[in-house]
């Protein structure tokens, strides 16, 4: 079978590669361009920075490795519609953007996927830590989480309706980050001691309130910063530099008490940001939209366990329909920064229920 | 996949080595390995083979040998010719440079290059027959023009321009005339005194030399200076120690391309055109680009409605068969045409069309088996594009 792999030049998408030419697929390497590195477009232009970013030329040397045909598609224009302009349009209106997830299921598994099946392949594999099981008895494909609980990346995956979720291969699922890493070297891949990826690819330096406020200046005003009766303690520069949680750069007086501030909510009609001591971040209760259900949708409630980040520690909880792909979600105990913007994501043990946008 | 056929229909962006010239380049490198510029024997030995290539592509181009300099190839063949002649100018003196609008990126960006040093650059623009209309040089040119650099064949739709009309236009005026003749040389006739012009770039590996050799045609009287200072290679045009087995292998593909332009450009012309109509035949929504009666035979760039270029290339590509849009960059992705967007084509056009070159070694039995595989992945494709919109590309082409 053909098979379509997105190649990122790191040691996961790698080792997916690897393991399915091993396993006799035909696979096709496919890399995606996303945003311009060259600053051709009118910006400052570094001495040897075009079409060089490294990482496309070492999905390409493991492609040359393991003797597979590699292509650069270049998805920048799709990428900036569907990811970076969404990023940037969240920031603006006070969440906090989750991007990663917006890319799987609306660039890797759509623009990508597509582009995949005009080439014969009807699959694509990432090295997502994470799997897929068809469950015969419900009909569904259903997601689960990665074997390495350490790596499990389903809940940047939550978004795939069953349709992607049916032309989607993760190889490197069911394997421990270390048992990747050990076949990488055995395989003699490149990339085996290549250093994990942490930041958002498209910000450079990790730096987003500098990105939104160059891509939306008109967006990104000033306000003030207050309390949670309403007194105002200083000036800021935007909302879009602050997120739920957040205690550093707050650019607050010492307070009397040195008890430390949290930022609480952030508020795009009044440009306020509202501040408050850790207690008060705590919350049972949340809504989500956009929920996109794995498993079949239940009448009324599901009993799960629901994470609110990526490195959240899953809790239980109640979700209950609230309206079209609309829910309310009740922690059985209070959480610590539920952050407008970042996906909520269901879980029915290493199961993914399903998941959906926080509003509030 | 085990392919049982390999297709290789990109001879505009480099061609296989013909035989006799591999020979020449492993004899000459395993034989000659002297320095050009050594008095003793070694050196003396290297001489003979340079001297002896020189006739052989000054006899391609109707040149006399003297006025052959070696370069690297075609990219410094234009850049040389450029900048040449321009740094050759008394201070004070003519400040303009004119191209066309479909020169290759070696052009314009030496073009962009001497911009930001102060020089005034026009391109001419061309309409969708791809050729420079005189009329438009007539227009542009003036007494402060310095140099008019036009190609002789675009690399991309193989049109050829009307040279010989342009250099007296140029002339006229008292400007130089360079042309860019890398992809017509070995594929039509280029007689450096017909053409009327000064300047004339070409390179050994388009007509089945090797890669790293190339020529600049500098007519005798015309003031130039070197872009490369150092020793005193090339009669002090062109510093550094000469490529010698890969001029030698160009020296060996002049001859051949001598022997076998008439024969080879009536083979290559029919397989294009049982090739072109094959396509236009078999898949509905196909256009040529570019005038289709001034071409040079080996080309076609082919519109393909409602398919992006990049994705059937890849198709036939993993299909054995090894085709090309115009322009890629470094990294392999694609672009929008410069050449194809200077001709007027909408936005969509310069997305979704292939360059087809043959050459040497192609085949009527590659030319059907293309023919035969085309609308299945065209089709597939049109099928898919339903699904992801193909809607305005926003990226800027520089």
């Amino acid at each position: 079978m053909r098979i379509a792999v997105a190649m990122s030049g790191g040691v996961d998408s790698s080792v997916a590669a690897a393991v399915l030419a091993e396993q006799g697929h035909e696979v096709i390497g496919l890399s995606m361009q996303l945003y311009d590195v060259s600053g051709q477009s009118g910006r400052e232009r570094t001495f040897g920075s075009c079409c060089t970013i490294d990482d496309l030329h070492d999905a390409r040397r493991v492609a040359a490795a393991i003797n597979i045909p590699h292509y650069i598609l270049n998805l920048e224009r799709q990428f900036d519609e569907q990811v970076v302009s969404n990023f940037v349009r969240e920031y603006a209106a006070g969440r906090t953007p989750l991007p990663c997830a917006r890319c799987n299921s609306d660039l890797k598994f759509a623009t990508l996927l597509d582009r995949a099946r005009g080439f014969g392949a009807e699959t694509v594999a990432t090295g997502h830590y994470a799997r897929v099981v068809l469950d015969g008895r419900a009909g569904r494909y259903l997601l689960m989480r990665g074997a390495d609980p350490a790596k499990d990346q389903s809940y940047f995956l939550f978004s795939l309706t069953q349709s992607q979720l049916a032309r989607a291969v993760f190889p490197v699922g069911d394997r421990a980050k270390g048992a990747v890493r050990e076949y990488a070297r055995r395989h003699g891949l490149p990339v085996a001691d290549k250093p994990d990826s942490h930041e958002i690819c498209f910000v450079p330096d990790d730096d987003y309130a500098a990105f939104v406020s160059k891509r939306a200046p008109d967006s990104t005003l000033d306000g003030v910063v207050v309390d949670e009766g309403g007194r105002v303690l200083a000036r800021h520069q935007g909302i879009h530099r602050f997120t739920v949680g957040q205690r550093k750069g707050l650019g607050l007086p010492s307070s009397p008490s040195g008890a430390p501030m949290y930022v609480l909510a952030l508020s795009p009609a009044d440009q306020q940001v509202v501040v408050g001591p850790k207690s008060a971040l705590e919350r049972t209760t949340l809504t989500a939209s956009d929920v996109n259900w794995i498993v079949e949708e239940p009448g009324t409630t599901l009993s799960v366990t629901a994470q609110i980040r990526h490195r959240h520690p899953a809790a239980p909880a109640t979700v209950r329909v609230i309206g079209d792909r609309q829910v309310a979600l009740t922690f059985d105990a209070p959480q610590i920064a539920i952050t407008p913007g970042q996906a909520v994501v269901f879980y029915e043990g290493d199961v993914v229920a399903g998941g959906g946008w926080i509003e509030a | 996949m085990r392919l049982t056929m390999r297709v290789y229909f990109d001879y505009n962006a480099t061609t296989p080595l013909a035989p006799e010239v591999l020979e020449a380049v492993i004899a000459t490198t395993r034989d000659q390995f002297g320095n050009a510029s050594s008095v003793h024997h070694f050196g003396q030995r290297a001489k003979a083979v340079l001297d002896e290539a020189r006739s052989s592509v000054g006899a391609l181009i109707h040149a006399d040998p003297s006025e052959v300099v070696y370069t690297s190839g075609g990219t410094e063949s234009d850049n040389f010719a450029i900048r040449g002649a321009a740094d050759a100018l008394d201070p004070g003196g003519r400040r303009h440079l004119i191209a066309s609008a479909i020169e290759h990126e070696a052009v314009l960006n030496t073009f962009k290059a001497l911009a930001r040093r102060g020089w005034r650059t026009t391109l001419i623009p061309v309409d969708h027959s791809g050729i420079v209309d005189p009329d438009r040089l007539r227009e542009l040119v003036t007494k402060d023009t310095a140099l008019v650099s036009v190609m002789q064949a675009n690399n991309e739709i193989g049109t050829i321009q009307p040279i010989a009309e342009l250099a007296a236009i140029a002339h006229e005026q008292g400007a130089l005339m360079h042309t860019d003749a890398v992809q017509a040389v070995g594929k039509i006739p280029v007689d450096v005194r017909a053409l009327g012009v000064d300047l004339l770039s070409l390179s050994a590996h388009k007509f089945n030399g090797p890669k790293g050799a190339g020529v600049l045609w500098i007519k005798r009287g015309t003031r130039m200076q070197p872009i490369l200072t150092g020793g005193k290679h090339e009669r002090s045009r062109r510093a550094g120690t000469e490529n010698v087995p890969a001029l030698a292998g160009m020296g060996v593909a002049a001859r051949l391309a001598i022997d076998k332009l008439a024969s080879e450009a009536a083979r290559v012309g029919a397989l294009r055109d049982r090739l072109e109509e094959g396509i236009l035949r078999a898949v509905p929504g196909t256009s040529v680009n570019g005038e289709r009666s001034r071409r040079v035979p080996n080309t076609t760039n082919i519109s393909f409605d409602r398919v992006e270029a990049e994705s059937l290339l890849i198709a036939l590509d993993l299909e054995g068969i090894a085709v090309s849009t115009g322009s890629a960059c470094s990294s392999g992705t694609l672009e929008p045409s410069h050449v194809l967007r200077a001709m007027g084509l909408p936005t969509h056009r310069t997305q979704n069309s292939l360059r087809f070159s043959l050459g040497l070694f192609s085949t009527q039995e590659e030319v059907d088996r293309v023919v035969e595989v085309l609308p299945r992945l065209v089709q597939k494709l049109r099928a898919l594009t339903g699904t992801t919109k193909l809607t305005k590309n926003t990226k800027v082409f520089s």
